[in-house]
């Protein structure tokens, strides 16, 4: 029994490949907790992004900054009525958010923090993914449907028609990516998520910038297609406020939004995830070639901590300048405990043993952060799309422009 | 139990495609109809690629092209429900009468 | 890697896909089949990843569940009347259709106890690795002129569906 735990720490495979049930369960607990953790940081982040986006300041009263904001929140949502609608259907609407939550989440099995850090190295990891983010249109359907009110079948019935047409400009840009993983030596893609990092690796470009312009364009297509994807800005008539009163979700209440809430969030993670892995390198740091070599591995070896160093130093400058009023003593001391404990993440990080194994999981979560930053950039900057100017740019712009990168990256490749 | 060999999988195909005639020969609802020719559809994919495991291949891409077909017909077949449905406002399919004599 | 349990989830996910299949032509909301649909559907595609299949499983979960069944609810949203509810569910010939049903099965047991011998159990090396390359080898390879027919067939589907489904002005 001990051995076959200790006897997974001496492979360099993911535990679903190597067969290893105990381990595979231990990344899902660690993938749900990071999860969880990164949703209720989104939603801060963003409230905050968008109020200094606005001039303006976001949530400030609840604990320093508003950091216990989201607790709050999770709080009120947990104790809210749960009303059902006098018609609803009481079996599809129990089950249409699960089926979003569970979509959202069963993606995760797939997704590389690192060469041996994902619970599984399927060989159709790529389509595994699209197939489950496909299944999420069918929540959405459910949902809108169950609540026996047009408002929501109006919100549902625009929303899986704009998340159906912008899967297939997503499906075109993920098959160009996966072209110029066939690019390598022996002339086989791969359709594993691990394997197409590798193969960046082994033809050491990020494909970004492979066949350039080719690779930025397919990103772009991915990038709009992933926003639409997930009902965000500029993409977000169907559950926007002024137009359709929330949506599919206008009946939900309570616990069972919030669980609408977390598959938003958790699709918009995972979908940043592919686009991370396909085209941005994956876990590779920045400048694998044209910064190589010993020291700069050390240079870049040294990024986690000092990130959390600096993020602790801001939280003790924030400190500092907190007013000097004893209402404020336990924001205050609060405040100066949340820097405490970012500076010791950051002391920790730069122990030699824990920065070798840390440093795949943070220049993932980096890039997948930034893509969350830009989510949120986009909500603060652009107008909503009107519905049928969103579906013409599903059809006619994006599709169009999908085929002939693919056809010009299958050219690339032949000549090149 | 005896190990799972090609047999078994051969009689869940073949105990789906007896469900999806069931429905096809005594549901009224026409949606419902067409649901069980999906049914039936899949009991076929499941046959040909539990066979595909044996004799090669071919059994797969035969398969991938029934789901084509099958969504093709599935859109087709929706279609012609929704232009009856415009006119006649009922979706069972004992009504479907209009060229009996 | 070497399979796990097979024999429990073998008959376990059989279960789930022939009993939702029951389900599906039992309810009596359409809605309800469409769901137990769904779960036949995604059974079946766990069956496919049994059987070594792993890309028809893949193209299964998104052309069947997350494609045709949302066609299959979007009609369904848009025909759903609630008259249809409250008729008889099971038309005139039930009987008839019951018995054509179990005379099929029967001819099915013949077969299969009789012709027993024509279904090996020896499984050939497939390594599960390759499945992918090796279909699209085979159908872009062999099979190259029937791509091309679906492609056809279907450009043909979405005209007619369009064409039956717009509304007369």
């Amino acid at each position: 029994m001990l051995d076959y735990i200790t006897s997974y720490l001496n492979s360099d495979t993911t535990p679903g490949s190597a067969g290893n049930m105990f381990w595979a369960f231990v990344y899902i607990i660690l993938i749900f907790l990071g999860l969880s953790v990164a949703v209720i940081a989104m939603n801060w982040l963003e409230r905050k992004i968008l109020a200094h986006m606005q001039v303006r300041l976001g949530p400030m009263r609840v604990g320093p900054h508003g950091l216990l904001q989201p607790i709050a929140d999770a709080l009120k949502l947990l104790i809210k009525e749960d009303i059902m609608p006098s018609q609803a259907d009481p079996l599809v609407f129990w089950v249409a958010p699960l089926m979003v939550v569970i979509t959202s989440f069963t993606v995760f099995i797939v997704v590389p923090f690192g060469p041996t850090h994902a619970v599984t190295d399927m060989n159709i990891g790529v389509l595994f993914m699209l197939g489950v983010s496909s299944l999420s249109v069918l929540g959405v359907v459910m949902a809108g449907w169950a609540s026996n009110s047009h408002y929501p079948l109006m919100g549902a019935l625009r929303s899986s028609a704009q998340m159906v047409s912008y899967e297939i400009a997503m499906g075109l840009a993920v098959v160009s990516a996966v072209l110029m993983t066939s690019l390598n030596k022996d002339g086989t893609g791969t359709l594993s998520m691990i394997g197409i990092v590798q193969a960046q690796q082994s033809q050491q470009v990020w494909f970004i910038f492979k066949f350039f312009p080719l690779g930025l364009i397919a990103f772009f297509i991915f990038a709009v297609a992933m926003v639409a994807e997930t009902n965000r800005a500029p993409f977000d008539l169907p559950e926007a406020e002024s137009e359709l009163t929330a949506g599919f979700h206008t009946e939900y209440s309570g616990f069972r939004w919030s669980l609408f809430f977390l598959a938003e969030y958790s699709a918009m993670i995972a979908v940043s995830s592919i686009a991370v892995t396909l085209w941005l390198g994956g876990w590779m740091r920045p400048f694998p070639n044209a910064l190589s070599g010993e020291t700069w591995d050390l240079v870049f070896s040294l990024v986690p901590g000092l990130t959390f160093l600096f993020l602790a130093a801001m939280t003790f400058y924030s400190t500092a300048r907190m007013p000097k009023h004893p209402y404020f003593k336990v924001q205050t001391i609060g405040l100066g405990g949340f820097g405490a404990v970012l500076a010791l993440i950051g002391v920790a990080l730069f122990v030699p043993p824990v920065r070798d194994r840390i440093q795949d999981i943070f220049w993932f979560s980096a890039k997948v952060a930034l893509s969350m930053y830009m989510y949120i950039w986009y909500r603060g900057t652009f107008p909503r799309y009107r519905f049928d100017q969103l579906m013409k740019v599903g059809w006619k712009v994006l599709l169009p422009l999908g085929i002939g990168v693919l056809v010009l990256t299958a050219i690339a490749g032949i000549l090149f | 139990m005896s190990p799972i060999g090609t047999l078994h999988y051969l009689v869940v195909a073949a105990a789906l495609f007896i469900l999806g005639v069931i429905g096809v020969l005594t549901r009224r609802n026409v949606v419902i109809v067409l649901m069980s020719i999906e049914l039936i559809l899949n009991a076929v994919n499941l046959n040909l690629v539990a066979f595909s495991r044996i004799w090669g291949l071919h059994g797969q891409i035969f398969a991938i092209f029934v789901i084509t077909d099958a969504a093709a017909e599935a859109a087709v077949g929706l279609g012609i429900l929704i232009a009856f449905f415009r006119n006649k406002e009922t979706v069972n399919i004992d009504e479907v009468d209009l060229m009996k004599w | 890697m070497a399979p796990v349990a097979t024999t429990f989830f073998f008959y376990f996910l059989s279960a789930l896909t022939v009993l939702s299949a029951v389900l599906v032509i039992t309810r009596k909301n359409a809605v309800h089949s469409a769901l137990a649909l769904i779960v036949s559907l995604l059974g079946q595609a766990a069956l496919y990843l049994m059987l070594y299949a792993p890309f028809v499983a893949g193209v299964q979960i998104i052309l069947y569940a997350g494609g045709i069944m949302v066609l299959f609810l979007f009609v369904i949203m848009l025909v759903n009347i609630e008259k249809s509810q409250r008729e008889d569910q099971f038309n005139k010939q039930w009987l008839v259709g019951l018995a054509a049903a179990i005379a099929l099965g029967a001819l099915f047991v013949l077969v299969y106890v009789k012709g027993r011998a024509l279904f090996p159990d020896r499984a050939i090396q497939m390594p599960e690795q390759s499945n992918t390359q090796q279909v699209a080898v085979l159908l872009y390879g062999n099979y190259m002129f029937t791509f091309e027919i679906a492609s056809l067939l279907l450009l043909v589907a979405i005209i007619g569906a369009v064409v039956m489904a717009k509304k007369r002005i």
